[in-house]
């Protein structure tokens, strides 16, 4: 276990678990309107202070956790879903058409980057949350594609593969059995660098309008809340802003921590 | 090398026709008909298909895909629903301020980042490069859009050293516009030059570990001539990919920089296009965003030929 | 006055002994060889002297060039002798060479980096150093990258980097382990003529104890970090010593007997199969090339018979190997086992499938690693109709593991805490399971130390007494295929060019290449084998 792996998941935990309390408690309704308590900076009674319209900014930090973490391992899953058993076709089917369609098809979704294509949904069907989700889904879909092909490439060059195969085992079966099972650590590692960047792109779009829309809290619409008061309570924008860094920074480091843990080359060479 | 470029150039203009189709089809999904829209509910039957003749919405939807893209080509990209003036003018405008900024980041990332990376993988395991490693992985976690609202509020606010917002104009002269770029290329650049560093830091430390590497060491060359004239080359060549990826993150970055930074850029037009409904602005952008992309990956590929003789000589 | 002095050198990496107090010394215009198996430090001894040791290595001791100690050196001293003083061969040619530089460049740097003089004087020494170990630049310009060159070639231009400034002493790291043995002899000879115009001493490392004896004036046998015996070559092998040294000697050239074949009746047929690859084009508008790999090859292989198929890389007998395994189609002719093809249409038979298994070289590749070693050797029943289940199937994997000289109990372990030999062992389990009529031993042994390679050719003997097999053994290795094997195909370009009797083909080879290849194989003298 690394320092990495600790400090990643405790980081993780933390908004975690902030964005799972929140669905029970949180210090005061973060919808409340209190204008005579606008702008406080953080105090005793409000921990991270309180915004324009004297909101709790504590409690719309909990429960824009929520929406951060709902986008970002929605489209986590979409990417994985389709991605994945789209690699491992066009390996087991390698120099084939349609490994050919499928790796052109990647190259054609990486000319269009995730914010591209909220562009695109958003002038055709309006904003909101689910547009974050599917723009970033789909962003998704060619990096999972494009790593477990590469992963799966390699393995099925090994001689375990063609043993698998001289005792009948067809590219289905093998895929399932033998490729999968050893892409997995893999995977994962990429899964929690995704969800962090899926964290990160959620940000941005919230920012730009193009994400969750209000009343739904998110911490990208909190600065863009922010940018005009900046200048007389920067603790609008810090705050939202740090809570994005301590969850990309948990993530990453996770991703990290797990990858060294994970990986056995280097867990020998480390004996 | 001539057969490898064909290749990469055949492949370019396919993966342009099928973006087009794509971002053409997406648009069409969207109700409503822009003519209607701009004249308003109550407009004249003969106004309205008057206008739609002047937009060339009259016709099928196969022959205005033509129109649009055969009107691409030659730089013609339509007249804006709003504005009445020709999309091409709008963008050429809105490029001069987009385009160099995503340069100019590219620029800085690339600069910051290759040092730093180099450096880290020199000292791999000494406080050096912890440091460098610490500061990157901070630099990857902090969104760019955030990172310019604390440097306006530090260099803008309180110093006073550089403009809130807004571009200065290239007419001012080239230094004045640089300067109301620079913010907003540091914004951008810092954070994507942490992600080149560590990229650039793991792919040497793979090259330090080939055998030709030894080999180097045992000619009698140091370990820092051999990291220079063996290493860097080599490790080039995984740098320049992240180098092309970046690109659309730059461009993509660059859209939501502007909104901070009031800078009038591609971003600016297109959110005012969405919200005023003119998709064929929305669409030409898009198109232009892609192609960006598109034609930088080309490039990337052919300096992976410059870079990797066995490149040249396979095809 | 000798060369290279090593007097009591201890060498810990991390805290762990690599070496112990080894002694070693070597004079001008000599070669010593130092051989051992893997594990034996002799790669380390040569790291050593180049002072190019991993990190957390602590080295103490005499390790003296020419009366100064090495070990005293500080590194910019170390760079300055480096390439200039003492020079180094490598065993892998495909990686040891810069792919993004010509050879020129490299040749040319090693003179630049120590000798300030002008890069046309640079060019020319390396030109006459590039035709000294046989790349002409008239037939191979300096302008050629590595990849344009086949293995012996980047051998030799890894050669002229270490000897162009005519060091003292050139340390060879297992130079021809990766070689074909036609290429091998050629890069034997040129190190072996190098050290007689140039004076050098030369260290060589080799696990291959043939080799050894064919070049070397003096003998260093490493074991576990320590030199168990030193001598002359011909003293050493007429009187050895150490009991270790005799085992590796007498493994090296182990010898087994094969039980007497049954009558002949076919098994495998192989007639008239052709297997063509496609290449790209090289030039726009060219015909795309192809690259005929196996060419109208015909043979049989009887049953109960032990078949061997040599040849050097890239002569074919991978993508026959593969062909015959159903793992690849061919464009022409029939392979049958049994008198029934091995593909129907473009599906692969299933029927001759179940009759069929391999065992392959890599004994750390050939294992899914997440599994435990019952699934692992079980996998061949996923090609019966009804596989056997519960205790049927817990009998039949002790039966295999206790035949293949294992524990019933290794079933529930995982591949990573077994031995390359064992593991070897698992394979053969593995392809025995469902008794099938045939086994491909692909380069099978080809990766093993000579002791560990011995026990596994006594195991292979063993199974064919109580298993009645039939296999084909491919390999590189012509000693091992000349005692595990009862007839013998000869295989160059995609052709089968000659087939016999094994001592018959090895005794009279009829064909030029047979020759060549027999040849060019070194080979123990004759002199140990009474000791042993």
């Amino acid at each position: 276990m690394s320092r990495n792996l600790i400090l990643g998941a405790a980081l993780s935990s933390l908004v975690l678990l902030a964005a799972l309390v929140s669905f029970v408690w949180t210090p005061y309704d973060h919808a409340a309107l209190n204008i005579p308590a606008k702008l406080q900076p953080p105090n005793t009674q409000h921990w991270f202070g309180t915004d324009h319209f004297g909101r709790d900014m504590f409690s719309m930090i909990m429960v824009g956790a929520r929406t951060s973490i709902a986008v970002a391992l929605v489209a986590v899953g979409i990417g994985m879903a389709l991605g994945v058993p789209l690699g491992l076709t066009a390996a087991a089917r390698k120099g084939s058409w349609l490994d050919e369609v499928i790796m052109r098809g990647n190259d054609l979704v990486f000319a269009f980057p995730s914010l591209v294509i909220a562009i695109l949904i958003t002038a055709v069907f309006g904003a909101g949350a689910i547009n974050a989700i599917i723009a970033i889904g789909i962003f998704n879909i060619p990096v999972f594609a494009r790593i477990t092909r590469g992963a799966a490439l390699s393995l099925w060059e090994r001689e375990f593969i063609l043993a698998a195969r001289v005792s009948g085992k067809g590219a289905a079966r093998i895929s399932a059995e033998h490729i999968l099972p050893n892409v997995a650590n893999l995977l994962i590692v990429q899964g929690t660098i995704q969800f962090s960047l899926g964290i990160l792109a959620e940000a941005g779009l919230s920012y730009v309008g193009l994400g969750a829309q209000p009343p739904t809290p998110s911490w990208g619409r909190m600065l863009a809340d922010a940018q005009t008061m900046v200048s007389f309570a920067p603790h609008l924008a810090l705050i939202p802003g740090l809570a994005i860094i301590v969850t990309v920074l948990g993530l990453n480091l996770l991703g990290d921590g797990l990858r060294d843990w994970l990986d056995p080359r280097i867990r020998v060479a480390r004996a | 090398m001539l057969r490898y470029a064909l290749k990469r150039l055949l492949s370019l203009i396919l993966s342009l026709a099928v973006a087009s189709v794509v971002i053409f089809a997406v648009i069409e999904i969207a109700p409503g008909d822009p003519a209607s829209f701009m004249l308003g509910v109550n407009a004249q039957a003969d106004t309205l298909a008057a206008l739609r003749a002047e937009l060339g919405l009259d016709v099928s939807k196969v022959e205005r895909y033509f129109n649009w893209v055969g009107g691409m080509l030659v730089g013609d990209f339509g007249t804006s629903y709003t504005y009445r003036t020709p999309v091409s003018q709008m963008i050429t405008d809105r490029l001069w301020v987009s385009l160099p900024l995503a340069l100019y980041a590219l620029t800085l990332s690339t600069l910051i980042a290759f040092p730093a990376g180099i450096y880290a993988a020199a000292r791999r395991g000494k406080p050096g490069d912890l440091a460098v490693m610490g500061a990157t992985q901070l630099g990857i976690a902090v969104p760019n859009f955030w990172f310019a609202m604390m440097l306006v509020l530090i260099f803008a606010i309180n110093l006073r050293w550089f403009n809130a917002g807004g571009f200065a104009g290239w007419e001012n002269g080239f230094w004045t516009g640089l300067h109301s770029l620079t913010l907003p290329a540091i914004a951008l650049a810092l954070p994507q030059a942490a992600i080149l560093a560590r990229v650039m830091r793991s792919a040497l430390l793979d090259i330090l570990a080939e055998d030709f590497m030894r080999t180097a060491r045992a000619k009698g060359l140091s370990r820092r001539q051999a990291l220079w004239r063996h290493g860097v080359r080599n490790a080039l060549i995984p740098v320049l990919t992240i180098i092309g990826l970046q690109f659309s993150f730059l461009l993509a970055g660059s859209i939501i920089i502007e909104q901070v930074f009031y800078l009038p850029g591609l971003g600016r037009l297109v959110f005012q296009a969405i919200s005023a409904r003119d998709l064929i602005v929305v669409e030409s952008v898009v198109m232009l965003l892609v192609f960006a992309v598109i034609m930088v990956n080309f490039l990337v590929d052919l300096a992976y030929a410059a870079v990797d003789p066995r490149l040249r000589s396979r095809t | 006055m000798s060369l290279l002095e090593i007097k009591d050198l201890s060498l810990t990496i991390h805290g762990t002994q690599i070496l112990k107090r080894i002694n070693l010394s070597l004079a001008p215009g000599k070669i010593v060889a130092v051989t051992g198996e893997s594990g034996s430090g002799k790669s380390m001894t040569a790291l050593a002297v180049m002072q190019l040791l991993p990190n957390g290595a602590d080295a103490e001791g005499l390790l003296q060039l020419d009366g100064q100690n090495l070990l005293n050196q500080s590194e910019a001293e170390m760079c300055a002798l480096r390439g200039a003083a003492i020079g180094m061969v490598f065993q892998e040619p495909m990686t040891a060479l810069n792919p993004v530089k010509t050879i020129g460049d490299q040749v040319m740097e090693t003179i630049l980096i120590h000798r300030a003089v002008p890069p046309a004087q640079a060019r020319a020494r390396a030109e006459e150093v590039l035709a000294r170990v046989g790349l002409p630049t008239d037939r191979f310009p300096m302008t050629r990258f590595p990849h344009e060159l086949s293995g012996g070639q980047r051998q030799r231009v890894v050669i002229a980097m270490a000897i162009a400034l005519r060091p003292r002493l050139l340390i060879a790291d297992e130079p021809t382990t990766a070689l074909d043995v036609t290429t091998q002899a050629q890069i034997l000879d040129l190190l072996k003529g190098l050290v007689t115009e140039y004076g050098m001493g030369l260290l060589m490392i080799t696990h291959d104890l043939a080799v050894v004896a064919g070049m070397a004036d003096q003998i260093v046998v490493m074991r576990h970090g320590e030199v168990v015996e030193t001598g002359a070559t011909e003293h050493l092998l007429r009187h050895m010593q150490h009991p270790y040294t005799r085992m590796l000697f007498e493994a090296s050239g182990h010898q087994v007997n094969l039980p007497v074949a049954p009558e002949p009746r076919p098994l495998l047929e192989v007639e008239n199969v052709v297997r063509d690859y496609r290449l790209p084009r090289k030039r726009l508008f060219d015909a795309p090339g192809h690259h005929l790999a196996v060419d109208q090859v015909s043979f049989t292989l009887n049953r109960g018979e032990r078949l061997g198929l040599v040849g050097e890389s890239g002569c074919g007998k991978s993508t026959l190997t593969r062909a015959i395994l159903g793992l690849e189609e061919v464009q022409q002719g029939r392979i049958s086992l049994d008198g029934q093809p091995v593909f129907t249409g473009h599906k692969p038979n299933l029927a001759v499938r179940r009759k069929m298994q391999v065992v392959f070289q890599d004994p750390y590749g050939s294992f899914n690693p997440r599994h435990r070693v019952a699934r692992l050797i079980t996998e061949p029943f996923h090609l019966l109709e009804t596989p056997p289940t519960g205790s049927e199937r817990q009998d039949r994997i002790a039966e295999l593991l206790t035949a293949v000289g294992l524990s019933p109990d290794d079933s529930s372990r995982y591949i990573h805490e077994f031995s390359g030999g064992q593991r070897q062992r698992i394979a053969i389990a593995r392809a025995l399971i469902i008794q099938p009529e045939l086994i491909l031993f692909d380069e099978a042994v080809s990766a093993l130390d000579v002791s560990v390679r011995a026990q596994i050719l006594d195991l292979l003997v063993e199974l064919c007494e109580t298993y009645d097999l039939t296999y084909l053994f491919i390999s590189h290795d012509l000693s091992v295929v000349r005692t595990i094997t009862d007839r013998v195909l000869v295989m160059q370009a995609g052709k089968i060019v000659e087939q016999g009797e094994t001592e018959q083909v090895f005794t009279q080879p009829q064909h030029p290449s047979t020759r060549t290849l027999i040849d060019a194989a070194p080979s123990l003298p004759e002199i140990g084998q009474g000791a042993a």
